[in-house]
């Protein structure tokens, strides 16, 4: 192994972040052992997704996921939307990360850059009602589709709103 | 007025039997057919359907009681076994289900997820498939050993045996059509100013 040690920021990671910072002056970038992380504003999501793609190799869209700041003494915004993204090549990781805060719950759609992003997407929609502009077919992907809630919401109460009792009552003589 | 031995002998009701013949009630001959072959619809959807296939596989061998006829076709089967947690998603499918199975027939809910929801008090999770579909017998454990499963079927067969009839009239009797104790103490906690979706039932 050639790497340094997670505690220390590798070449490739410090070179990573310096060319993510040089190309995009509105994103914060910031490393903890050895994992690079990149605040980027919302317009420019699909940009810099793009060019992490053909520019730095970064071709694999790993994950998209959401967390919820509600409470969250040290947030500003309230969701945080998640891309990671690896390069196959060199084993390299990436997180992008968007803050979007109500009312305005909408970012580009990835499904362009990346195909598997379709059913990510659709999951985060599902559960945290972020609505991404330009997906080819935004349903719900979990939920059932008569499902008004989006559950993984700070605000949602776990045992929910009385959905899971809301079915008729099948009897013995009657059905 | 009691008869004596050859009064009976001599009464014109009186009937001589071979040594190999009984009498019975029709609704008893009929309860010990149904009971001893009854044919499962497994519903299995978590941890309890691993224990159920062990019950009918060789080791435990279900077919010492009559009911190793395992068919995925509701439509061929008397007693569904709902061996784990049941999502909102999947109780219509649960209810056609029961719906499309055959009278007479029975509904065994298998572990502490299907009779309660378990660990799982979330919003997606029925608590208890109780409260949706009849259950005629309920299975303690998480998950229960097919030794378990087992003497649950061995009491249903008991309850069949006692309160069968031919017609299916002890499906119509008040106690069965009553809501259970759980719902009428703990009724559903349905949250106001929310607007839930329309009840659901596939249709058929």
């Amino acid at each position: 192994m050639t790497e340094s040690s997670p505690a220390q920021p590798g070449s490739t990671q410090l070179a990573t972040l310096s060319a993510v910072a040089s190309q995009f002056p509105n994103a914060t970038t910031s490393e903890f052992r050895g994992n690079v992380r990149v605040v980027m504003p919302r317009a420019q999501l699909r940009e810099a997704a793009e060019w992490l793609r053909d520019e730095r190799g970064f071709d694999q869209l790993i994950d998209i996921t959401c967390v919820d700041y509600l409470h969250y003494r040290e947030a500003n915004e309230r969701f945080g939307l998640v891309y990671l993204l690896a390069r196959t090549e060199t084993a390299e990781r990436i997180t992008l990360r968007v803050m979007l805060d109500e009312p305005d719950l909408t970012v580009d759609s990835l499904v362009p850059l990346w195909e598997g992003a379709n059913w990510l997407e659709r999951e985060v929609w599902d559960m945290f009602g972020i609505t991404f502009a330009g997906h080819p077919d935004l349903r719900r992907i979990l939920l059932p589709e008569e499902f008004t809630a989006h559950p993984l919401r700070k605000d949602y109460p776990l045992q929910g709103r009385g959905e899971r009792h809301n079915f008729p009552v099948l009897t013995r003589g009657g059905g | 007025m009691a008869l004596n031995q050859a009064e009976i002998a001599q009464h014109p009701a009186h009937l001589e039997l071979p040594d190999n013949v009984f009498v019975s009630r029709l609704d008893e001959l009929g309860s010990w057919c149904r009971k001893n072959s009854l044919w499962p619809m497994p519903f299995a959807t978590a941890c309890c359907g691993i224990e159920l296939m062990a019950t009918g596989a060789s080791r435990h061998d279900l077919a010492r009681f009559g009911a190793e006829v395992f068919r995925f076709s509701p439509r061929q089967c008397d007693l569904m076994i709902v061996a784990g947690r049941v999502v909102m998603k999947m109780l219509p499918v649960l209810q056609r289900i029961w719906q499309q199975m055959l009278e007479p027939k029975w509904c065994i809910s298998m572990g502490a997820c299907a009779s309660t929801g378990g660990v799982f008090d979330t919003y997606s999770v029925v608590q208890g498939i109780d409260r949706f579909v009849p259950v005629d017998m309920y299975i303690p454990g998480c998950p229960p050993r097919p030794e378990q499963l087992i003497q649950g079927i061995i009491d249903l067969q008991d309850k069949i045996q006692r309160e069968g009839t031919v017609g299916g009239d002890e499906f119509a009797i008040a106690a069965r059509q009553r809501p259970k104790r759980a719902l009428i103490e703990h009724p559903f906690a349905v949250s106001p100013n929310v607007a839930v979706s329309p009840p659901r039932l596939l249709s058929s």
